[in-house]
């Protein structure tokens, strides 16, 4: 089931608008196909980051990808729970942010739940 | 024989020795070494007898698998066979001091001026430096000639290396080592560089844009005229990764394509034996406009036709290793140059595109083909429909080792899902190739009728599949 709380990027990953605050992780089919994921380069509390620049580093035992950001503004909080449990992300995509940001941009081009299980239908 | 590996550690007996040291009969210099540098508790080393260690090693050599003992088609890594002349021909300037006075070392250093212009010749280049130690290295230092011309020309804002999201994973790694920003471009539906993207990449902050061709999905970017004209237009210059070179000697030359810089990695094109048989070299060609930049010394061949180094270049990136580079492994890559001549390498190039083609010619049916056009020295296949039977790539590997061989590489390039990349290199019989295939075609015909045989592949190693995620999430990388 994929969220309608939220909008989604061709590169797989959602976002979580409260408020002033943007919540961002990656989807259940990002974590599927990357496979058991072992590590998570969570970015630093505080870093600027701006749409479209990799502000994570997702290690599985298969590759090592880039998530990237789908707004502008700072980062305010990071899961610190996936440093030790980076297989959080396997279990739960949806339940697991990866960084919180105070956002000034949201990019313009993110799909609802539908458009995105028509463009994950349409990558079959 | 399972019980011979064990480890060296587990075989360990207090007290015992390989050899015993007689008495010691002169006066003890003890004392000599500071009592705060002293070592408070034993070194604790495995004690066995000779036997039990010549044992030990000589077991471990033999699970070793290498070009010597099978067929090895690592895609993206030309595992060609290594000659065994080269190496006699290496160890025969073992005697030769790499600190001795160029005078005295004119041999080795024609040798090397030589080497250069030779591939100057296959590249198109204008000069080459053969000191980088590796293909990463090479890389590195070749971004750094791009660094350098940007900021001797007074144009600061150059800080973004474009690179393809089918790219090796060291080209975006070595553009940040060399200080630069990476923007990565998606590849268009063909496999080659989607031009509509790079012409919204590039603009006043490109540097220039990585590009290996062939691709990673071994095949030859056909637009690479017009890919050249949208970055030098937008002011950038081009990097080639020459990690496919393989299949284009005498044939095409990056120079000719556009390439401002490049790397070679003379442990894959030419022959010489790959990381752990010894060190790699990765030299670096540029054309004339970057020539100034280069590491020193710079070999240069006075009007007596002596070879000396020079180190008279102010606008050099500087020295990017100690001495010359790896210079066994540039007398090997001379001699194999030597030995096959233009016409050799031209050969050596069509044969191994022929030998990938041939494979995935016999593999189409039963395995997926994602771009299925004429390749160039490898291909990339995929499990196709064997992943409704529960059978993934991984597992393909796994059956391809109790069947004697070396896995293709696998999961890359990234953008192909279950990719397994097959490359065989020229100097592969027809008669390895197609045992190779018929093991390929047993597996797929097993994975339908007895998925379960291949998921418990490989049973005929010492261990059969290590536990890779534990492994990875909480590696354990001391005995103690």
């Amino acid at each position: 089931m994929i969220p309608n709380d939220r909008k989604y990027t061709r590169d797989h990953e959602w976002v979580k608008i409260e408020g002033s605050i943007a919540k961002l992780g990656i989807t259940a089919h990002a974590a599927e196909a990357l496979g058991d994921i072992v590590f998570v380069e969570l970015p630093a509390v505080d870093k600027d980051v701006a749409i479209g620049d990799g502000y994570c580093v997702v290690e599985s035992v298969k590759a090592v990808s880039n998530v990237y950001s789908s707004v502008s503004g700072k980062v305010v909080e990071v899961n610190e729970a996936l440093d030790a449990n980076p297989e959080k992300l396997n279990e739960d995509a949806y339940g697991q942010f990866i960084a919180a940001v105070e956002f000034t941009e949201v990019a313009d081009n993110l799909m609802d739940a539908e458009a995105y299980e028509a463009f994950l239908a349409e990558q079959e | 024989m399972r019980s011979s590996y064990k480890l060296i550690f587990e075989r360990s007996r207090e007290g015992r020795r390989a050899y015993d040291m007689p008495e010691l009969d002169v006066p003890c210099a003890c004392g000599t070494i500071p009592e705060g540098m002293r070592a408070v508790s034993r070194l604790d080393l495995p004690e066995l007898g000779e036997v039990d260690l010549v044992r030990h090693y000589t077991n471990l050599s033999r699970r070793n698998f290498g070009v010597d003992n099978g067929f090895y088609p690592l895609g993206s890594c030309t595992m060609k066979y290594n000659p065994k002349i080269n190496e006699e021909l290496a160890a025969m300037f073992n005697s030769v001091h790499p600190r001795l006075d160029a005078d005295m070392a004119q041999g080795c250093l024609r040798l090397m001026k030589d080497t250069e212009d030779m591939l100057c010749e296959i590249c198109g280049m204008d000069a080459f430096t053969l000191q980088p130690a590796a293909g990463a290295h090479g890389e590195l230092a070749g971004l750094m000639h791009i660094r350098a011309y940007h900021e001797h020309r007074g144009d600061t804002a150059r800080t973004t290396i474009i690179v393809p999201d089918a790219a090796h994973g060291t080209n975006p790694a070595s553009a940040v080592m060399a200080g630069f920003k990476v923007k990565e471009i998606k590849s268009a539906p063909d496999g080659g560089v989607d031009l509509d993207a790079l012409r919204a990449a590039v603009g006043s902050d490109t540097a220039g844009l990585m590009l290996t061709n062939p691709s990673t999905l071994g095949l030859f970017e056909r637009n690479i005229k017009k890919i050249a004209e949208i970055v030098h237009n937008a002011g950038g210059l081009l990097y080639y990764d020459g990690a496919n070179l393989n299949a284009i000697m005498g044939i095409v030359r990056p120079g000719d394509m556009g390439f401002d810089v490049m790397h070679i990695n003379l442990h894959k094109t030419f022959s010489t034996p790959h990381g752990g048989g010894g060190p790699g070299s990765g030299p670096v060609g540029v054309k004339s406009h970057l020539m100034p930049f280069m590491p020193v010394p710079v070999l240069k061949e006075d009007e007596d036709g002596m070879i000396v180094p020079d180190y008279d270049r102010p606008e050099s990136i500087g020295k990017v290793k100690s001495l010359y580079g790896n210079f066994g492994v540039i007398v090997k890559a001379y001699c194999y140059i030597r030995s096959l001549g233009g016409r050799g390498l031209k050969e050596a190039s069509e044969n191994a595109v022929l030998n990938a083609n041939y494979i995935m010619h016999r593999l189409r049916g039963a395995y997926g083909i994602p771009h299925d056009r004429t390749c160039m020295h490898e291909c990339v296949v995929t499990p196709g429909e064997l992943v409704d039977y529960g059978v993934h790539t991984s597992d393909i590997a796994k059956a391809l080792i109790d069947r004697g061989y070396h896995p293709p590489t696998i999961y890359f390039p990234l953008i192909v899902h279950e990719a397994m990349m097959i490359e065989p290199t020229e100097t592969e019989s027809r008669e390895t190739l197609d045992e190779f295939v018929d093991a390929m075609l047993d597996i797929a015909k097993v994975a339908k009728t007895d998925p379960g045989a291949i998921h418990a592949a490989p049973v005929t190693t010492p261990v059969g599949r290590p536990d890779e995620v534990a492994a990875a999430r909480k590696p354990i990388v001391k005995y103690w």
